[in-house]
């Protein structure tokens, strides 16, 4: 659906049938984005949607294949991101790239320095940085060094900055992420002030709340095209959640995975967190796992999800909360610590957290087993090649055999080994995040029926996968997560993409009857 | 129908040949060498030769052998040639009596070795816990010691020059065992010792992991802070043997001088034999092929009359080459 058309006959930007392949593989196709003079627009969706591809394309980071770029009136062309800017579009980014021991003052005006005589004119620059900042109702000494100010500050800073360049679309990308609530309000009083003075923002966010306080229009996209284009007023969350994902609300689930009905008892209680944080991304989150059970966690991007199942690995430090394992405290301050009380933890990211890429199957295989096949310092090889070629035939890893190195295979084997790396230890917690991203459909089959099959000899399985079917169901619990808090849990037959999704949106599970409406 | 067969027969032996070039590079290039002086160099066939060679080379091999390690975590260290400086500056204070007096000569200068060794390995270890408590990089952590070490070698030595003449001592530079000079020996064993632990043991598994994928590593159980720390402290007990080899063939102890340079020679060593410089691959007789690749240019160079600076020029184009053809055998 299209919505009507802005306000002004001419769009600021048009985007139309914009493609772009990497390697081959589509990462846009035709989509489209329009942004109306003095809009504030939203651009959401899922990982691998194809927003940060749009935005890389618009402000000149990749050329584009194919496709059409208007522009304020013209044809548009960025070449690089500096072009892009000097052409009137600035990018506020999620890390602020200002530099810090220079002076609010030199960040402002840096690159664009007026001079009188051949010499810096640094009164008419103070007064110029002192202007814009007053803008946003912040008075501050604009001779310090930005790093003496908080984060929200910086960000007003970049924002100024890019005002003094006289920037009439502004792309903000999860501009949100590092404040905290009063600063967020700040923020967005100044969107609201650069609306009224006729800048339009690309705002992009997956906080669904922040959308409705200063969007006007929100488009959504999935699978690198443009699925939606909206009223922010007359879209609800659950409408919005459920273009994201692809889903027809009213849709029932039909099987997609390979989960199929399952069998074996679910037992004792193996893991008990209770009200975990960390940073900004896990405010409260409290759950559970059983032997034989597979939980699974539901929830947007930057819902907290794999911060809290590595703060339960110990690989991230965790500020307050309790856990146990097996009735036993589990305090982790490494993974070596949890793995030692039986936990095993497969990141979502292979390639940077998974494989030792140069080495071989085998040792990959008994990377996290080792220390236990080792005597007086001097690895096993017999017993190591003995377990090695067990979990290479029962998880039907197809390889070269035990030498191979492990880059030589594909994902889905590489998958495997990952898996294999902790069936190894025998362990009674398993934290498979995304189990199946980025694999094909064959080896996924096999993953998730792999997964099943551990779970009924007994595993306690904590599964975070952002494909909702994957979640629905292979789970026997599933909780959801939103803004670092666990919103709503749902168990056996409660268990419908209709209540999930209403929770990912909403908050609490009460929404769920009344989501359409809003 | 035949299309299949006569393409693998293509492909597989350009491939090998290729896997062979790279896999054997090293070798075959100092077996090129030696081909080359056999019928260029005169009187290249001699032990004389030999000896001369591996001595001048055994130095460089010993720390190398450290510097492997290091490098196969994905490290450097900078500070080799500083801590040769100061163990080379502590053992004769030892055994010289000069800061403690030990009576009985064969003690004293067991202590001051031992002791020199150790002192070494300590500040190896501080680098690594500089490099893992504060997450500094290697190679900023260990130019913190590559300019303070040689400063604590000649404060604790008040910059004087200790000569020596003392057959209890310099057997480990001017001693033979069974007509081997004893430095060659000790690199002989050290380079056999690593290369079996990095393949057989524990303790390798983990370097060539922390290299190879350290956050991986870490998800996986590996103590890695332990294991560079240990690492690092390897490094430095290797800069302490060769610290000593060198003032014993010098016959004194400069701090001044002993060790100097000596981090890029290993490091060269190390790139040239095989060793990927961003760690995850290691190979310590690669190391000890490289530096006998290194010395023995040198030599070829020197010995057909082409001075110093030029044989200087060479070893950068080695190191060029064996960089090359390490990216050559990735891809």
């Amino acid at each position: 659906m299209v919505s009507e058309a802005p306000q002004n006959n001419t769009p600021l930007l048009s985007m139309q049938n914009i493609n772009k392949a990497f390697a081959g593989i589509p990462a846009l196709s035709s989509a489209s984005l329009e942004v109306a003079a003095g809009e504030v627009h939203a651009l959401i969706g899922q990982n691998g949607a194809g927003k940060s591809t749009m935005i890389k394309i618009l402000t000149g980071y990749v050329s584009r294949d194919s496709g059409e770029i208007n522009f304020d009136g013209a044809a548009f062309e960025a070449r690089s991101p500096h072009d892009a800017q000097a052409k009137g579009i600035s990018t506020i980014y999620q890390e602020i790239n200002l530099v810090p021991f220079r002076s609010i003052t030199e960040n402002i005006c840096l690159g664009r320095e007026s001079r009188r005589y051949g010499f810096l004119n640094w009164n008419a620059m103070h007064e110029e940085a002192r202007g814009l900042m007053r803008r946003f109702n912040i008075n501050i000494d604009v001779r310090k060094p930005l790093y003496e100010f908080n984060t929200a500050t910086q960000q007003m800073v970049a924002i100024a900055r890019a005002i003094g360049f006289k920037a009439k679309l502004f792309i903000m990308d999860e501009p949100t992420s590092s404040l905290d609530e009063r600063e967020v309000n700040v923020l967005f009083d100044v969107i609201r002030q650069l609306k009224q003075s006729g800048i339009s923002v690309i705002f992009v966010s997956h906080k669904l709340d922040e959308l409705y306080q200063v969007c006007d229009r929100v488009t959504i996209m999935r699978d690198g095209r443009t699925v939606k284009v909206a009223n922010i007023k007359s879209i609800s969350k659950i409408e919005l959640v459920a273009s994201m994902l692809g889903r027809d609300v009213a849709q029932v689930a039909k099987s997609a995975t390979a989960f199929g009905n399952r069998k074996g008892k679910i037992g004792e209680t193996v893991l008990e967190a209770k009200s975990l944080s960390a940073g900004h991304m896990v405010q409260d989150v409290s759950f559970s796992v059983k032997s034989g059970e597979i939980v699974g966690f539901a929830g947007l991007l930057g819902a907290g999800r794999t911060e809290t199942a590595r703060l339960v690995f110990g690989a991230d430090a965790m500020r307050s909360g309790t856990m146990s394992l097996d009735g036993q405290p589990l305090a982790p301050r490494h993974p070596i610590d949890a793995i030692a009380q039986g936990v095993g933890f497969s990141s979502e990211d292979r390639k940077l957290e998974g494989i030792i890429p140069d080495m071989s199957v085998a040792e990959n295989l008994t990377l996290a087993l080792m220390p236990q096949i080792t005597k007086a310092g001097i690895v096993d090889e017999e017993k190591q090649r003995v377990i090695v070629e067990k979990f290479i035939a029962r998880l039907g890893v197809k390889c070269s055999g035990p030498e191979q190195r492990i880059r030589e295979l594909s994902g889905g084997n590489q998958q495997k080994v990952l898996l294999a790396r902790w069936l190894a230890m025998n362990p009674k917690l398993v934290i498979l995040d995304e189990p199946t991203r980025g694999i094909d459909v064959g080896a996924k089959a096999e993953i998730q029926s792999l997964i099943k099959e551990l779970a009924e000899q007994g595993l306690g399985v904590l599964m975070i996968s952002s494909e909702l079917e994957e979640v629905i169901e292979g789970s026997d619990r599933v909780f959801v997560l939103r803004e670092g808090r666990n919103v709503a849990e749902f168990a056996g037959k409660q268990i419908s993409e209709a209540a999930v999704m209403a929770a990912m949106a909403h908050g609490n599970e009460d929404h769920a009857t009344s989501g359409s409406a809003s | 129908m035949s299309d299949v067969a006569p393409s693998n027969l293509n492909t597989s032996p350009r491939f090998d040949t290729m896997r062979f070039l790279t896999k054997y590079s090293t070798l075959l290039a100092l077996l090129a060498l030696v081909l080359f002086n056999v019928i260029f160099t005169n009187h290249f066939i001699s032990i004389q030769t030999l000896n001369v060679n591996l001595t001048q080379v055994a130095t460089i091999v010993i720390v190398g052998v450290g510097m492997t390690l290091v490098i196969a975590t994905g490290g450097i260290d900078l500070s080799v040639g500083s801590l040769m400086a100061i163990s080379g500056a502590i053992a004769p204070l030892i055994f010289l009596g000069t800061a403690v007096h030990i009576g009985e000569i064969h003690v004293a200068v067991a202590v001051g070795m031992v002791l020199a060794i150790l002192v070494a390995g300590a500040f190896g270890w501080f680098n690594g816990w500089l490099i893992t408590r504060f997450h500094i990089q290697p190679i900023i952590a260990t130019l913190v010691l590559f300019i303070a070490g040689r400063g604590i070698a000649q404060v604790s030595t008040n910059g004087n020059l200790q000569p020596f003449k003392l057959g209890e001592f310099q057997w480990i530079g001017l001693g033979r065992w069974f007509g081997v000079p004893v430095q060659v020996v000790i690199m002989i064993a050290l380079v056999a010792l690593t290369a079996w632990i990095l393949k057989r043991s524990l303790f390798g598994r983990q370097i060539l992991a922390i290299g190879g994928n350290e956050r991986a590593a870490r998800l996986a159980g590996v103590p890695v802070a332990n294991v560079k720390r240990w690492v690092y402290c390897i490094s430095g007990l290797c800069s302490g043997i060769a610290g000593l080899v060198v003032i014993a063939i010098n016959s004194s102890s400069d701090a001044n001088l002993v060790g100097l340079g000596m981090e890029l020679d290993a490091i060269a060593a190390v790139a040239v034999g095989g060793t990927l410089l961003s760690g995850g691959r290691a190979t310590v007789t690669g190391t000890l092929i490289g530096a006998l690749i290194i010395q023995l240019v040198r030599y070829t160079l020197l010995a057909n009359g082409v001075p110093d600076d030029v044989a200087k020029l060479v070893k950068a184009a080695l190191i060029i080459i064996a960089v090359w053809l390490q990216r050559h055998g990735r891809t």
